[in-house]
């Protein structure tokens, strides 16, 4: 697996994780899963609602036992030394969790006195994020009157008070329009610039494109792990792009067909992702013909999302070899 | 424990609390209207009751009759009738809540020494009932008993047996109002912190507290003590409201009303964090809160003396952080003795304290499963 190549000295590694697992009853949130966040880097959590992210998340930080598995952050054993491991870390949580009856200011020194920050650090280190976060006007402003995408600058303000080594964000743009999560994603990339961890999760294929390092997961298991790039490659000469005059037509005569993974229209043509058997191309415009179509078939680039369809939708069997 | 972590959970909480509309109000609120209700429940002595009389005699005497049961101040006389039946109607469509019959034969019945007057009563209403017993007191010319016609119909036959119920009103004003101050914090503390861990649970303010360093001793203990103030606040109203209304007296030293009220407040507040800790949501936090306010009230000898109650019963009740509240602060205003010589129940309220934290910060996992 992708994993192994990951593994560089210790030093360089912030967590790892070996068969992490969590049940909540009869269900399976998380299983087996075993993970490597090199240190300095954005490392991206992606898969559907449900699939374990925010458990694993969660377990990584040390606020969810887990039922099995060894998990290491930043050196400490997990759940074990979750209390030593807070001081060094930020979490920024899925719902907003700051306090809407506080103002914004009064937030971050709440934040600031609870992480162990003297007065006068944290009058400085305050007034410092307040202008790097574009809060100076609305530093009386009570946060739960604040806008989506504030709330969001507002969290990620609070969780880097510390300036914590390692920092997880649990799908932070989930609630906020295009421009503020543009904007939200230029300031993760100012923390790894600067030295920081990040873990972060989300649905969204762009924002999982500019991680460093990528993790899929579906229904609590791992099923691809590396960076984009690596990915994407992994899929070459299996992403077909079908230019036909009845596109639904020719979708309907190649659904199903032995090795066609998935068949997506998008506009007047079809994006195919075939199984890994070299004669992909020339059995879908066979199956074309045979259906009496006109249609062109040509091999296209593949990305994030046919690497996240390969690796949610192939049998195992074909998993193991991407 | 960290100091400045403590003093930030505090001031957090006073912050929260400042824009917390509702509260503040409950705060002030409680105190003053239970003192008023409570105050007014127990002067059973009624004024005004809004009468209809029917005198079918209209003689000097009859009328001077009347005339003397107005006089008394309990009735006041809104409907005048020909018949018993247009009385009775009146009655039962709520409109008067005595009726007074003067039947045409008065003067003979008087003479003769039989029934002369009836009084109709609401008997729907104990307190109703029990004021008209007052107006068989008023005497006529020769001291004959009057009627006294309520649901069972029970006459009364002398005046004085009558007299002895009304006798204990002032000492129970004076009984009520230090109860008081330990049944309003009983209400008021236990609530606050009821439902404090739990809001910060069912807003996600939780998941981000847990993710810090700060300590579930500190959360805890910071989250109590900004009431333990309001708690005294409170403490303060009451006794001036019960001054300045009742007239109830501090007979013993006031700095010991203030540490016993301070251990009820400290008490009920832990209990409160216990409930917050259990409970799933702010509505399950108050119906619990009732089920400890509930039997505290009933109980604790606040509206039944405690010596009344079966052995079983009473050592529930010595469970109750305001069963012992009670002792102590009838002890200190109103016979005017020392805490320290009721360090039983001083006792019982610090065990019960000691308990309730410690049994609050181990439920508290900093965790979410």
């Amino acid at each position: 697996m992708a994993i192994e190549s990951a593994n560089a000295g210790d030093g360089d590694v912030a967590i790892r994780a070996r068969g992490l697992t969590k049940r909540f009853g009869d269900l399976v949130a998380v299983d087996h899963v075993d993970l490597t966040v090199p240190k300095q880097q954005v490392y991206g959590f992606l898969g559907p609602n449900g699939s374990g992210k925010s458990t694993t998340i969660r377990m990584l930080c040390g606020l969810l036992t887990p039922t099995a598995g060894e998990i290491e952050v930043l050196g400490l054993r997990i759940p074990e030394q979750a209390e030593a491991l807070r001081l060094r870390i930020g979490y920024m949580t899925q719902k907003f969790s700051l306090f809407e009856d506080l103002t914004v200011r009064e937030n971050l020194e709440f934040l600031a006195a609870v992480q162990g920050l003297d007065k006068p650090r944290a009058r400085k280190r305050i007034d410092e994020l307040v202008a790097q976060y574009r809060f100076e006007d609305r530093q009386k402003q009570l946060a739960g009157t604040l806008s989506g995408g504030q709330k969001q600058r507002l969290a990620l303000a609070g969780a880097v008070i510390h300036e914590p080594e390692l920092l997880f964000l649990d799908e932070p743009t989930s609630a906020v329009d295009p421009e503020s999560r543009r904007d939200f994603w230029e300031k993760l990339f100012d923390l790894a610039d600067a030295g920081t961890t990040l873990l972060v999760s989300t649905h969204y294929m762009d924002e999982a494109e500019r991680c460093h390092r990528i993790a899929i997961l579906d229904s609590g298991r791992l099923v691809a792990d590396g960076t984009p790039g690596e990915l994407t490659s992994a899929l070459a000469g299996r992403t077909l792009e079908v230019r036909a005059a009845q596109p639904r037509r020719a979708q309907q005569a190649l659904v199903g067909l032995p090795g066609v993974l998935s068949v997506a229209q998008i506009g007047n043509s079809l994006r195919v992702l075939v199984a890994e058997n070299g004669d992909a191309n020339s059995r879908v415009a066979e199956a074309l013909r045979n259906a009496g179509l006109q249609a062109e078939v040509a091999p296209a680039d593949p990305n994030l999302e046919d690497v996240f369809v390969s690796a949610t939708r192939g049998q195992p069997a074909q998993r193991e070899a991407a | 424990m960290k100091l400045g972590r403590l003093l930030a959970v505090m001031l957090k909480e006073l912050r929260q609390l400042r824009r917390d509309r509702i509260t503040l109000a409950m705060i002030i609120g409680i105190p003053v209207m239970q003192l008023v209700l409570f105050g007014y429940a127990i002067n059973l002595n009624l004024r005004g009751l809004s009468a209809g009389v029917a005198d079918m005699a209209n003689t000097s005497g009859s009328r001077a009759l009347v005339m003397d049961m107005v006089a008394t101040g309990v009735i006041q006389p809104t409907l005048a009738a020909n018949t018993p039946q247009q009385l009775m109607d009146a009655l039962r469509r709520g409109e008067i809540s005595v009726g007074v019959v003067v039947p045409p034969d008065f003067e003979r019945r008087r003479i003769d020494g039989r029934e002369a007057v009836q009084v109709l009563v609401d008997g729907s209403d104990t307190v109703v009932q029990s004021a008209a017993v007052q107006l068989a007191q008023v005497p006529l010319d020769n001291s004959r008993a009057l009627a006294n016609a309520t649901g069972a119909r029970e006459t009364t036959p002398q005046q004085i047996s009558v007299v002895s119920f009304y006798n204990p009103q002032r000492r129970s004003a004076v009984n009520i109002v230090p109860g008081l101050i330990g049944v309003i914090l009983t209400m008021t503390m236990v609530l606050f912190t009821g439902v404090s861990i739990v809001r910060e649970r069912e807003r996600g303010n939780m998941e981000l507290l847990i993710a810090t360093p700060v300590t579930s001793a500190e959360l805890m203990i910071g989250k109590v003590l900004p009431y333990v103030a309001i708690g005294l606040v409170q403490t303060t109203l009451v006794l001036l409201l019960g001054l300045w209304l009742f007239q109830v007296p501090v007979r013993g030293s006031v700095l010991d009303v203030y540490l016993a009220a301070m251990l009820l407040v400290v008490a009920n507040l832990t209990l409160g964090l216990l409930i917050s800790t259990r409970a799933q949501s702010q509505f399950q936090a108050m119906q619990m809160t009732f089920f400890v306010f509930l039997p505290s009230i009933l109980l604790s000898g606040f509206m039944f003396p405690f010596a009344g109650m079966p052995r079983a019963i009473q050592w529930f009740a010595e469970i109750l952080p305001l069963t012992h509240f009670l002792r102590l602060i009838r002890g200190i205003m109103l016979r005017g003795a020392g805490i320290v010589e009721l360090w039983r129940e001083v006792a019982a309220l610090v065990v019960f304290t000691a308990v309730m934290m410690t049994a609050a910060i181990l439920r508290f996992r900093k965790r979410l499963d």
